[in-house]
């Protein structure tokens, strides 16, 4: 493969990508943890532009990083005793190694399946690929069901938030 | 009468006028110096961008000089009257204070959040200028997804404000963050209602095709909309009467407190970037941005349309930072779910049905959207659909401020009962409860 500009971005998301993940595992403070995951988010927003995925792209630069991220930070800032934490790991973490690896080799797998053993150029997306998605969405043979599933689930949590948040009347 | 070729040529790149600098500047690159075009395109992406960023920055040199001056009219001051002429050059000299001022680091304070949080503030706004149309051929990118872009660069402001509330290592600025993400998350919410609108009608998130196809105003479409989205937009940025995140006069800022010399300025830059830039989207989004007379001949005219129509609204903005009095957090939040929330939701769901039964209805309801149609058969075709929309806006307004001024006056009935109730019986002379026992 030979050199082309787009690996400069490229591996600048994916350090970013990485990096922050990486960060979220061995910081020491867990405002630190937090702050990373957002910049390991926004490597992925970055990648996804670079897919030409734009509106998945803003879609995770809003839902992640605008809502997510700032929602986990607050989270942390507000619950006692949490910010004293220091240990980076606990009693699970062979447990959760292993997990981790198998999602890995399974993600891995399937990839390379995927795409066969040599990377070949993908199908180019269609000028007007948000039209697309939406038509998809909301076509009964498409993802009709899984999407309207998802938002019920969503409303569900809402509702059950609503009602654990709610002062206990006598 | 024949024009000598390089006036044609000058005249050629005064009509169109990014165009043409873009064009000759290829030139440039591709056959003085013999770079390759993918190139030269870089570099002119690359000066177009420096260009449009360091615009806004050096913008607020006049920006803030303008507020400064209309505040003191509306306060019967003077104004910044002694350096330059009329004191134009006062945010110079504030500049060169703030440069030349110590960075005092506080104690403990987190060092990298600690720098990185004013540098994400002003990031997140002025990338927003990047899909912000100035003439039918110039855009910094034309994305298909520009209203989302908008909303997903300016929640990156959100992370720079906790950031900095909490690197601060100070309880005051850590709460102020929380209050500031408190009022900036709820008002997203009529913020984004408010931008389905111009998306809804135009059928894109394509900023240019929003603006290509106000051959009428939104804002003159959809005046509720227009007014819901523009206190949303108010409140985002934090000014009057939204401005509890600083309240100077109470509490003296909130997350930004422990920032001084240059950070604070980089602060205090991004959030007056902030307020121009939002006075930029609602002329693009509600006012037509770039259209007006000729426009589609002489593209050069939208710049001077987008101009006045910013400045006219940026003017309005000001007048009501400086007359308008603060509101209270809690009352701020009323504001946003009981009213603005639930009004546009009833606007856009009886503007989803309604245009759609219109579209089926009357033939040709939304051909106008076409932009190869001439311009007068656009402005004539719009109108049907503008009709249903401004009677749509009509009832649901009065209706909302019919709902509200029932409620105000019940809830000023009751109180009124309430307070009668705990005179009357216990007569002229009931004691004083001081609580004090």
């Amino acid at each position: 493969m030979t050199f082309s500009i787009i690996w400069i971005p490229f591996f600048l998301m994916a350090a970013f990508t990485i990096g922050g993940g990486l960060g979220v595992v061995i910081s020491r403070n867990l405002i630190h943890a937090a702050l990373f995951l957002a910049l390991s988010l926004f490597g992925m927003a970055g990648l996804f532009v670079l897919l030409e995925a734009t509106f998945i792209a803003g879609a995770q630069v809003l839902v992640y990083l605008g809502a997510i991220a700032v929602l986990i930070t607050i989270t942390i800032m507000v619950t006692r005793r949490l910010m004293g934490i220091t240990e980076t790991v606990n009693r699970q973490w062979p447990i959760a190694a292993l997990i981790s690896l198998l999602v890995f080799i399974t993600l891995t797998v399937v990839n390379v399946n995927a795409f066969g053993a040599v990377l070949e150029p993908v199908a180019p997306v269609p000028a007007d690929d948000i039209t697309l998605l939406g038509l998809l969405l909301a076509d009964a043979e498409g993802y009709f069901v899984p999407f309207e599933v998802a938002s019920v689930l969503l409303l569900a949590a809402l509702i059950g938030s609503i009602v654990v948040a709610r002062e206990a009347r006598e | 009468m024949e024009l000598p070729p390089i006036v044609t040529t000058i005249l050629a790149i005064l009509t169109d006028v990014f165009t043409g600098i873009n064009d000759l500047l290829m030139t440039l690159w591709v056959d003085t110096l013999g770079l390759s075009e993918q190139l030269a395109m870089s570099i002119n992406t690359f000066i177009g961008a420096f260009a449009l960023a360091n615009f806004v920055l050096l913008n607020l040199i006049l920006t803030i000089w303008f507020e400064r001056k209309v505040s003191a009219r509306v306060q019967d001051r003077f104004g910044p009257n002694r350096v330059g002429p009329w004191g134009i050059l006062q945010t110079v000299a504030d500049l060169g204070k703030l440069l030349t001022k110590e960075i005092i680091i506080p104690t403990n304070a987190d060092i990298v959040p600690f720098f990185l949080a004013p540098l994400i503030g002003v990031l997140s706004v002025i990338t927003i200028w990047a899909v912000v149309p100035f003439t039918p051929t110039a855009i910094g990118a034309d994305l298909s997804v520009g209203a989302l872009y908008f909303v997903a660069v300016s929640s990156l402001g959100l992370t720079a404000i906790l950031m900095a509330g909490w690197s601060s290592n100070n309880k005051y600025s850590v709460l102020g963050a929380f209050r500031a993400v408190a009022m900036l998350v709820s008002y997203e919410v009529p913020l984004f209602l408010g931008l389905m609108i111009p998306v809804m009608l135009t059928g894109t998130m394509s900023m240019q095709a929003i603006v290509d196809s106000q051959l009428i105003a939104y804002f003159f479409v959809m005046p509720v909309a227009g007014l819901i989205f523009w206190t949303a937009m108010i409140a985002e940025v934090g000014r009057q009467p939204f401005d509890v995140l600083e309240a100077e006069s109470e509490i003296v800022a909130g997350y930004n407190i422990e920032y001084s010399g240059f950070a604070f300025a980089i602060f205090y830059a991004a959030e007056w970037a902030h307020g121009f830039t939002i006075c930029a989207l609602m002329a693009v989004l509600y006012f037509a941005g770039w259209r007006g007379p000729f426009v589609e001949t002489i593209p050069t005219l939208g710049i001077v349309y987008l101009g006045v129509k910013v400045l006219v609204i940026y003017f309005i903005q000001v007048w009501a930072r400086f007359t308008v009095p603060r509101l209270r957090l809690d009352h701020i939040m009323n504001l946003c779910w009981k009213f603005l929330v639930p009004v546009m939701l009833v606007l856009l769901v009886v503007t989803i049905v309604i245009d759609k039964a219109a579209a089926a209805l009357i033939p040709n309801y939304l051909a106008y959207l076409n932009p190869d149609l001439p311009y007068f058969q656009r402005l004539t075709g719009m109108l049907p659909r503008a009709g249903v929309l401004l009677f749509i806006n009509v009832i649901v307004g009065a209706g909302a401020l019919l709902a509200v001024s029932r409620q105000g006056r019940a809830e000023r009935e009751r109180i009124e009962a309430l307070r009668l109730a705990e005179i009357e019986p216990a007569g002229p002379m009931a004691p004083i409860e001081t609580g004090a026992d």
